[in-house]
C-alpha cells in the first residue's frame, strides 16, 4: 500500500487518542447488513508490476509516428516545444487545487489570467474565461449563453459542424428548452447560428456572411473555431461574431485518445455576465502589490444554486495552463509560422492525391487551410492499406454523414515533412 | 513577491522560435485566400525567449501552494497525494500519442483499460455499468440526472420535480435544472442528517429523483439511509448519490447496496488524478441495470476476447462530451486501483476516517463542534465562538495560509454558521495532523490576544488578502462603459 502513510503504531496512538478500541467503533453509524469485508478487486501490486501492467496495455495500441498521421477531425498531431511539459509537470501548477485561497494560489491564477487574455487576443474578442471542458461542450455552454440572452429557443447549426459537437449540443439541448435545427436560414425563434471556420471537412465557410445574416435575424453568431488557424485567417472579432469558441487541443496538447483537451470561449462585452465557469480578475492587496482573483462569482452555481445557467464548477486549467506556454513560448510569429507551413503542406499533398486515379476533391471550388476533404474509391481498402503500410491515413467521414460515402478528410501540418508526404503518396499509388 | 506578466515581459525582436521550412512547391494563404478572410490585425502575443519564459512560469509556480509541498485540509475536496507513477503512465506513448479516430484494432489495449477501469469502479461502488465520459464532477451529476429522467419517460412518466438537501454542493441544484428539473429542497435534521419527515412530506409522483451524498456534507453517515431507499423508491423516484465523499467507506459499504441507483464518482478526489489548479479532472457515473440502456455512447463491450466501442445504443441519451472523456485521467485512475488493489483502496478509507476523527478530536475545544462524532472522512466545525473578538472562519482561514497550511473549505456547508470543514486524507501523517490542529490552536489564542494581526492574514504569502469587492465593481464600470480597463484581460496600453 504504497501511499499510505500511517504505521500500525500510529494508527494504536491515534485510537488511543480517541479513546476507542478498533476503527469497529467509529464505523457504528454504517448499519451492519450494509457492511462488506472486501472489494472483489486484486490486491494491490507493487510500482513494478503496475507499470508493467501500463506497458502492457501502452503496448496493445498501435502508435502511428506524428509523421506518418494524416488524420483529424478535431484532434491533430502538432509540434509540441519542450518547455509545455516542463511547466504543467511542475507539481506547484499540477497538484494545486482551484485557486480559492487566491494569496496562496496566484501562479495559477496569473497564468490563467494570462490564458484568458491569450484567448482573447487570438479570437480578437473582449473577454475570454478560464476555459471549458473541450470544444463541444463550450459549443454547448455558448448556445446556452445565446439562449439566456435572446429568450429565444432554437439553436441553428450551419453546414458542416463537427458531429460530435453537435451530438454533445443536443444532449444538452435537452432539458435546457433548447431545439437544435441544420441549415442556414434562421427566423425569429433562432437564438444563434453556430458555425465552425474551417468546418469539420477542412473548408472555410463565409463567417461573415454567416454572421450578418445571423444578425438580420436578431439572432447571436457563434464562430467554433480552430485556434492555429487564426494567425492568417479573420478572427470571429473581426466578422462581428459575438461568442468565439473552439477545441484548443493543437495548442501544446498530446491526442491522448481524445482527452484531455481544453475548450475556450470567448465573447464580446455586452455578454460577459452571461458567459460560463471561472473568470479571473486584476486586483490588488491593502500594500498595493497587484495579485489576481477568481471574480463575478455571483453568475456561478455554488451562488446561484438551480438558477444558474451552468452547472460547472471548474476548467481544465493545467490544460489551459500548456496552451498558455505554447502560445507563449510561440508568440504570433511562430504560430503564423505554424499554420504557414501547414496550409503549404496541405495544398502541396492536396494537388498530388488529386492526381491519383479515381480521387477528386469534393468541393473543389472551396478554399481549405490544413485539413481537406477528397473523394477515395474503395476508401476502407485504401485506408486500411495505409495502416498496415504505417501510415495513419485520413478519416472517412461517411459514417457520420450519409452524403459523404467514400469522402475522406486529410490532415498535413508541420509534423508531415515532405518525405512523409512523398511516402503517403507512393503507398497510395503503389 | 510578484510576477509580471508575460506581455509585460515581452520584447520586441526578440527571436522567434525555429520551425521547419515548408519544403514544397506549393501557395501559401495570401496567394489563395481572398483578403477579406485573411486577419487583418494581428493578435498582440507576447515575445519571450525560451529562457525568458521558462523562467516566467517557474516563478509563476513557487507562488503557488500545492499538495505537493503542503497539507490542503479542505474538506469536501479529498486532496490526497498525486502518485508520480500515474503521471508516468499517462505519459507512455502508447496512451499519449493515441488518435481518438484510430480504428478500433489498433486501440485495444485504451478499450481494454476502459473496460476495466469500468469493472473495478463497478466493484467500488456497487452498480452495473459505468460511463467514463463525463469530465467532471458536476458533468457526471447533470449526466445521470440525464439518465435518470430518460428512464423515466421511457415508462411515460414525466417527473418534474427533483429533492436536494439543503446541506448539498451547488452544483446539484445546478444541475438539475439545467436538466429541466425542479429542485425542491429537503431539511436536516438537528443532527445534521436528512430529515426523514421532511422527506416523506415532499415525496410524491411528481418527484424524479433524490440526490443525496452520503456520508453527507457535514461528515456524518447518513444511519437511515436503507429507510431513505426505501421511501424513494415506494414512489417511483430514483436515487442519486453525489460521490464527492466516496473516499468515506471504499470497502467498507457501497452506495449501490445503499439503494442508490445512479453513482457519480470524481477520479481526482477518490481516485488520486492530480487537481491541476482546477482541473481536468473526471466524473463517471455508475448506474444499476435499469438506468444501463441509458448511458451516454458509445459504451466499451467485450466480445470474443476483443474490446469495442458501442455506438449503436437506442435509448442512450447521446453524447457529453467529444471523444471518449478525459482518457488520460481515466489512465492515472486505473493505475492507482492497479497499486492499491481492494485491500489498498480500503485500508485508504478506514485510515482517511481515523485521520478526521483524530483531527477532530484535536480541534474539540479549540473550535465549536455543532454535531456529534464518530465522523466519518471529514468533519466541519464553526468559527462562531469567535465571534466575540470578531474573528471568522475567513480570519481563521487566512491564519492558516501564514502558517504553511492552505485553508480548509469555509462557509460550506450553508447549514452551519461560520463552517470550517476539514477533510485530512488518508496520506497525511500524524505529524502533519498535529501540526494542524496546534496551528488551529495558536490562530484561536491570537484571535483572544491580537485579533487585528489575524485580519490582516495572510502577510506570509506573496500577496495579502486581495480587493475581490474592487475588482468586480471594475468591471462592472467596463461592462458599462465608464472604463476603458477590462480587468478581466491585460490589455495593450494606448500610447
Amino acid at each position: 500500500m504504497p501511499y499510505l502513510v500511517h504505521t500500525e503504531h500510529d494508527r494504536e496512538e491515534m485510537l488511543a487518542a480517541l479513546g476507542v478500541e478498533s476503527m469497529e467503533d467509529l464505523l457504528i453509524d454504517i448499519p451492519t447488513s450494509l457492511r462488506v469485508d472486501r472489494l472483489n478487486l486484486p490486491d494491490g501490486l507493487s510500482e513494478l508490476e503496475t507499470m508493467a501492467e501500463m506497458h502492457g496495455l501502452a503496448d496493445r495500441n498501435r502508435v502511428f509516428p506524428d509523421r506518418l498521421t494524416f488524420r483529424g477531425g478535431g484532434v491533430y498531431r502538432r509540434f509540441i516545444p519542450t518547455a509545455v511539459a516542463a511547466v504543467t509537470g511542475k507539481p506547484e501548477f499540477y497538484t494545486a487545487y482551484t485557486p480559492y485561497q487566491p494569496e496562496a494560489s496566484q501562479g495559477t491564477l496569473q497564468a490563467i489570467f494570462e490564458f484568458q487574455t491569450l484567448i482573447a487576443e487570438l479570437t480578437a474578442m473582449d473577454v475570454a474565461n478560464a476555459s471549458l471542458y473541450d470544444g463541444a461542450t463550450a459549443v454547448a455552454e455558448a448556445s446556452m449563453m445565446a439562449r439566456v440572452q435572446t429568450g429565444r429557443d432554437e439553436i441553428l447549426v450551419a453546414g458542416y459542424v463537427h458531429p460530435e459537437y453537435v451530438e454533445v449540443l443536443r444532449t444538452f439541448s435537452e432539458g435546457r428548452g433548447m431545439k437544435v435545427r441544420r441549415g442556414d436560414e434562421p427566423n425569429p425563434r433562432t437564438a444563434a447560428v453556430v458555425f465552425q471556420q474551417p468546418d469539420f471537412l477542412g473548408l472555410l465557410v463565409d463567417a461573415r456572411g454567416l454572421t450578418e445574416r445571423a444578425h438580420a435575424a436578431g439572432a447571436l453568431a457563434i464562430a467554433c473555431v480552430d485556434p492555429i488557424s487564426l494567425a492568417i485567417i479573420a478572427p470571429p472579432g473581426e466578422y462581428g461574431a459575438d461568442i468565439a469558441v473552439g477545441e484548443g487541443q493543437q495548442l501544446g496538447l498530446s491526442p491522448s485518445f481524445g482527452g484531455p483537451h481544453v475548450g475556450f470561449i470567448a465573447c464580446s462585452k455586452d455578454l460577459v455576465r452571461r458567459l460560463p465557469g471561472r473568470l479571473i480578475g486584476s486586483s490588488h492587496d491593502s500594500l498595493g502589490r497587484r495579485g489576481f482573483v477568481l471574480t463575478l462569482t455571483a453568475r456561478e452555481q455554488h451562488i446561484r444554486r438551480e438558477k444558474a445557467t451552468s452547472n460547472i464548477c471548474t476548467n481544465h486549467s493545467l490544460c489551459a495552463l500548456a496552451a498558455s506556454v505554447y502560445m507563449t513560448y510561440m508568440g504570433e510569429a511562430g504560430l503564423r509560422d505554424v499554420a504557414d507551413v501547414s496550409f503549404r503542406r496541405a495544398h502541396s499533398l492536396a494537388e498530388r492525391l488529386g492526381k491519383l486515379p479515381g480521387w477528386q476533391p469534393l468541393f473543389p471550388e472551396r478554399q481549405f487551410l490544413n485539413e481537406f476533404p477528397m473523394i477515395v474509391p474503395k476508401s476502407r481498402q485504401v485506408m486500411r492499406r495505409l495502416s498496415r503500410k504505417g501510415i495513419l491515413g485520413g478519416l472517412e467521414v461517411g459514417r457520420w454523414f450519409r452524403e459523404l460515402k467514400d469522402v475522406v478528410t486529410f490532415t498535413c501540418t508541420e509534423v508531415n515533412d515532405p518525405a512523409a508526404i512523398d511516402q503517403l503518396v507512393e503507398a497510395l499509388s503503389a | 513577491m510578484t510576477e509580471p506578466l508575460s506581455f509585460e515581459l515581452s520584447r520586441a525582436g526578440v527571436h522567434e522560435p525555429r520551425l521547419p521550412a515548408a519544403g514544397v512547391d506549393a501557395p501559401g494563404p495570401s496567394d489563395l485566400l481572398p483578403r477579406e478572410m485573411l486577419r487583418q490585425n494581428p493578435p498582440e502575443l507576447p515575445r519571450l525567449s525560451e529562457p525568458e519564459t521558462m523562467r516566467h512560469y517557474s516563478r509563476m509556480a513557487s507562488l503557488n501552494y500545492s499538495i505537493s509541498e503542503e497539507f490542503y485540509p479542505l474538506g469536501s475536496c479529498t486532496m490526497k497525494y498525486n502518485p508520480v507513477a500515474n503521471e508516468a503512465a499517462a505519459a507512455l506513448s502508447g496512451f499519449a500519442d493515441l488518435h481518438p479516430y484510430q480504428d478500433e484494432e489498433f486501440a485495444e489495449g485504451a478499450l481494454e483499460l476502459m473496460w476495466k477501469l469500468e469493472r473495478a469502479l463497478c466493484e467500488v461502488v456497487g452498480v452495473d455499468r459505468v460511463t467514463l465520459q463525463p469530465a467532471a464532477g458536476a458533468h457526471g451529476e447533470w449526466t445521470a440526472l440525464r439518465m435518470i429522467q430518460a428512464y423515466h419517460r421511457s415508462r411515460g412518466d414525466r417527473r418534474t420535480e427533483v429533492l436536494v438537501p439543503d446541506s448539498a454542493h451547488g452544483t446539484n441544484p445546478a444541475s438539475a435544472a439545467l436538466s429541466g428539473f425542479e429542485v425542491v429542497e429537503v431539511k436536516s435534521g438537528p443532527d445534521g442528517r436528512i430529515s426523514l419527515g421532511d422527506l416523506e412530506s415532499k415525496l410524491s409522483p411528481r418527484v424524479a429523483a433524490l440526490m443525496l451524498t452520503n456520508p453527507n456534507t457535514l461528515g456524518l453517515f447518513e444511519r437511515e439511509i436503507l429507510d431513505v431507499a426505501e421511501m424513494v423508491h415506494a414512489t417511483g423516484a430514483m436515487l442519486y448519490y453525489d460521490g464527492a465523499n466516496l473516499n468515506a467507506f471504499m470497502g467498507v459499504c457501497r452506495p449501490g447496496d445503499m439503494g442508490f441507483d445512479a453513482v457519480h464518482m470524481n477520479l481526482h478526489k477518490t481516485f488520486t488524478t492530480p487537481h491541476g489548479g482546477g482541473g481536468p479532472g473526471a466524473g463517471p457515473v455508475g448506474v444499476k441495470a435499469e438506468l444501463a440502456p441509458f448511458l451516454p455512447h458509445p459504451t466499451v463491450e467485450r466480445s470474443n476476447g476483443h474490446f469495442k466501442l458501442d455506438h449503436r445504443r437506442p435509448k442512450s441519451i447521446g453524447r457529453v462530451r467529444s471523444f471518449y472523456g478525459n482518457f488520460g485521467m481515466l489512465v492515472r485512475a486505473y493505475t492507482y486501483i492497479l497499486a492499491m488493489g481492494g485491500d489498498g483502496l480500503k485500508q485508504a478509507s478506514l485510515d482517511a476516517v481515523l485521520s478526521a476523527n483524530y483531527l477532530r478530536k484535536q480541534v474539540q475545544g479549540v473550535l465549536e463542534l455543532p454535531h456529534a462524532g464518530p465522523c466519518m472522512h471529514e468533519f466541519v466545525a464553526s468559527a462562531h465562538n469567535l465571534a466575540p473578538q470578531g474573528i471568522r472562519a475567513l480570519d481563521v482561514a487566512k491564519g492558516l495560509l501564514d502558517r504553511d497550511f492552505y485553508a480548509p473549505t469555509i462557509y460550506f456547508p450553508l447549514v452551519v454558521p461560520e463552517a470550517i470543514m476539514v477533510e485530512p486524507t488518508e496520506t497525511e501523517s500524524k505529524a502533519t495532523l498535529d501540526a494542524f490542529a496546534t496551528a488551529l490552536k495558536d490562530i484561536v489564542q491570537e484571535a483572544k490576544t491580537n485579533p487585528e494581526r489575524l485580519h490582516q492574514a495572510p502577510v506570509r504569502t506573496p500577496v495579502g488578502r486581495l480587493d475581490e469587492v474592487g475588482t468586480a465593481r471594475k468591471i462592472g464600470a467596463y461592462l458599462s462603459g465608464q472604463s476603458d480597463d477590462p480587468i478581466l484581460r491585460w490589455k495593450k496600453p494606448s500610447n
